[in-house]
């Protein structure tokens, strides 16, 4: 499903990723740990394809090449990034957001265009699922939403759009238990055979109610150490220092 | 990394020209252009004498420029203003007898005049150059007492209210150009209200330039008489051209007790191109007065097109407990300008005014907000609420807010607020990242900050306004 190769980032000379390789097989999850300032959140950008950094190396993604897709085609490919820190657009409707962006996504895959009553019917039934007060769908898009509410809102746009590759950038931090257990319960749903996902978090915590197939650190730009639920354990533990 | 490309050749999609005979006034502006338009229209003779008194008093004036987007000199000698197509010398009865290149030209523009391909809520009246081409659904409106046709007509054949109210919101001396209007105006819509009469359905009119180096001089003229209601809509294209053409028109509304109006306009001429060569200057007098008690009149506006937009919709707050609104959206992208705003006069008692201002630029275009709020010493209670939002799509833009404000009466109260924001590249790849490209997140964004606005429109316009907001911004960020 993506397959990094030798992946090196740069932002202005400063070197963020240096040699970077994962490869993440259909229906795997893998979690990314690591530091403060270890790269973390710039693979998951580079990844989406935010601009402003410097990238070599190669990417593969079902088949294409990463680095040929622009964002949006990178989104109707399937790719989806839950940001860490979700953007606020004052004035947009949520409900207007998520059905303008899913049908953009259909319209990519040659499907037909929802109209509004399709849409809510779709959207209500999800929200009900995850357990999320589908009242954030009246409010502009994030804004004035509390830390919990956007990350909720990202989990709800993760199951409405179906993705194939699935990057949770710290949807954990911040989060109060119940908060937490609807992330968890938004991937564990999605869940199946074909979908990957690459979490990335600072604690084990998310990862106890996940439980991935494997456990990477990221330290000074590479992988430094790769295992199962054990790793993430043992660093819960004794921290990163040691490795 | 690579980005999508952004087809920036999109060119307006309006821009064609219908090649058709005209009968065209002698160039130039003097008092026999105005006696030969005058006579073209089969005029009375107190609407000529009208008309050469504006033009006296035009002699004296000149044109305004304390406006911030400057302009090249206008060679007013050097304008045609009348240009009517020459199946027009005779006047078509019916549909049926109107060339049909002109039905296609409203065709294309999406505009039906048959009737039962309209909407059936709206009612169209079709200003082609300088004449009135077709106005739909006279038989129904008439049933109800109400008058819906060119003011060429209405001037033959109702003059007594012609009479009474044209000039009487803006009268003969005002501002240059509003004086200009007065003595060379051509055509434009005529609408009455009677007593107690709801219209049953949206009132529009369509403005096509056609010819060139011609002036459109249109002249538009609404009375709501007491306990009626009117929503009307006006909309503008032309064609493609290096030049810069001359709009020119006044709109006068007169709200009498308990009476409201609702004037809306999408405002689409052609911008001029990239590099902001031709264009129209849309030079606009629109001023209405709520002249009755517990009268209202409603201006929404959504300007997108013209190289310069210049225009104050206006409200005279004479009657007590009367209420002006003031909605807009300005957009300018590429070298466009705007200068536009409103002015709110309170005279009556209780009077209440709401100014919501949307001012969206982009490219290297320059957008200013100028209104002024104005509560008279006798207006007891009076209250003004404003709000400007700016925003701004990136780096070589400007935006500006001028509010002028004079209160002279202690218990009377103005409010205003005014933010500046731009569209901030996170907002983008948040957008990118959820499947819109950058023309569509640019376009929802803007829809958003203009919502307010565009939910004031008529149903039938609002989703075709909203299309034209993200249309006018294609190519805006790179």
């Amino acid at each position: 499903m993506l397959k990094i190769n030798n992946l090196s980032v740069k932002v202005e000379d400063k070197i963020i990723l240096n040699g970077l390789n994962l490869d993440i097989k259909p229906g795997e999850i893998h979690a990314i740990m690591g530091p403060n300032g270890s790269g973390k959140s710039t693979l998951a950008n580079v990844l989406s394809g935010k601009k402003g950094y410097d990238v070599s190396g190669k990417i593969g993604f079902d088949g294409n090449n990463l680095f040929d897709l622009p964002i949006e085609e990178r989104a109707h490919k399937g790719l989806f990034l839950a940001f860490q820190y979700p953007i606020e657009i004052p004035g947009v409707n949520t409900t207007n957001f998520l059905k303008t962006s899913l049908n953009t996504i259909r319209k990519s895959k040659g499907l037909k265009q929802l109209d509004a009553l399709e849409f809510l019917d779709i959207i209500k039934k999800k929200a009900a699922k995850l357990k999320i007060d589908e009242k954030i769908l009246q409010r502009q898009l994030n804004v004035g939403f509390s830390g919990g509410e956007k990350k909720k809102n990202e989990i709800l746009q993760m199951s409405l759009y179906e993705p194939k590759m699935i990057i949770l950038d710290e949807t954990d931090s911040g989060l109060d238990i119940d908060a937490l257990k609807i992330v968890a319960d938004g991937v564990n749903t999605l869940r199946d055979k074909k979908r990957s996902f690459l979490i990335i978090t600072h604690y084990q915590r998310l990862l106890n109610y996940i439980k991935p197939d494997f456990v990477h650190v990221l330290m000074k730009g590479k992988i430094a150490k790769s295992g199962c639920m054990e790793l993430a354990e043992e660093l819960e533990k004794a921290g990163y220092e040691k490795l | 990394m690579k980005q999508s490309p952004i087809d920036t050749s999109k060119e307006y999609k309006y821009g064609f020209v219908t090649d058709i005979e005209n009968v065209k006034a002698p160039k130039g502006l003097n008092e026999n252009v105005i006696k030969f338009i005058s006579n073209i229209k089969k005029e009375p003779k107190w609407m000529l004498e009208w008309r050469l008194k504006a033009y006296e008093r035009l002699k004296n004036l000149k044109e305004p420029n304390w406006q911030k987007p400057k302009f090249p000199k206008i060679d007013y000698q050097n304008l045609y203003y009348y240009s009517a197509p020459k199946s027009f010398e005779n006047k078509p009865k019916s549909l049926d007898e109107v060339d049909p290149k002109l039905i296609e030209t409203y065709n294309k523009l999406g505009i039906s005049l048959k009737e039962q391909e309209r909407l059936s809520g709206v009612a169209i009246d079709a200003v082609f150059d300088s004449v009135s081409v077709a106005t739909t659904f006279k038989d129904k409106l008439t049933e109800k007492g109400i008058i819906f046709c060119p003011i060429s007509e209405a001037i033959q054949k109702h003059p007594d209210l012609v009479k009474k109210y044209l000039g009487s919101v803006i009268p003969i001396t005002d501002h240059y150009f509003a004086t200009l209007n007065s003595a060379v105006f051509t055509d434009g819509s005529f609408v009455y209200i009677p007593k107690g009469v709801r219209c049953p359905m949206e009132l529009s009119t369509y403005f096509r330039i056609n010819a060139s180096q011609t002036g459109q001089f249109e002249r538009t003229l609404i009375i709501a008489d007491e306990d009626s209601y009117v929503s009307y809509l006006e909309g503008c294209t032309a064609p493609m051209r290096d030049e810069n053409q001359l709009h020119a028109a006044n709109v006068e509304l007169i709200a009498l007790d308990n009476a409201e109006i609702k004037y809306s306009t999408v405002q689409n001429w052609y911008p001029g191109d990239k590099d902001g060569k031709g264009g129209i200057y849309n030079f606009v007098t629109k001023r209405g007065a709520c002249r009755g008690k517990n009268s209202k009149i409603s201006w929404t506006q959504v300007e997108t097109g013209s190289a310069i937009t210049w225009k104050y919709p206006s409200c005279i707050l004479q009657g007590d407990n009367s209420v002006g609104e003031f909605y807009s959206i300005a957009i300018t992208n590429n070298h466009q300008k705007a200068d536009t705003g409103t002015k709110m006069i309170h005279l009556g008692k209780n009077t209440k005014s709401k100014i919501i201002s949307k001012g969206i630029s982009a490219g290297k275009a320059d957008n200013t907000y100028r209104g002024l709020v104005d509560i008279n010493s006798k207006a007891q209670n009076s209250r003004n609420y404003t709000q400007c939002d700016s925003l701004l799509i990136g780096n070589n833009c400007g935006a500006h807010t001028i509010p002028y404000i004079r209160n002279k009466n202690a218990s009377s109260n103005i409010e205003h607020e005014a933010t500046t924001s731009k569209i901030s590249d996170e907002q983008l790849f948040y957008c990118n990242q959820r499947g819109l490209n950058q023309e569509e997140a640019v376009s929802l964004i803007v829809n958003g900050f203009c919502k307010e606005v565009l939910q004031q429109l008529p149903m039938e316009f609002a989703v075709e306004a909203q299309k034209l907001v993200g249309i006018s911004l294609e190519g805006s960020v790179g």
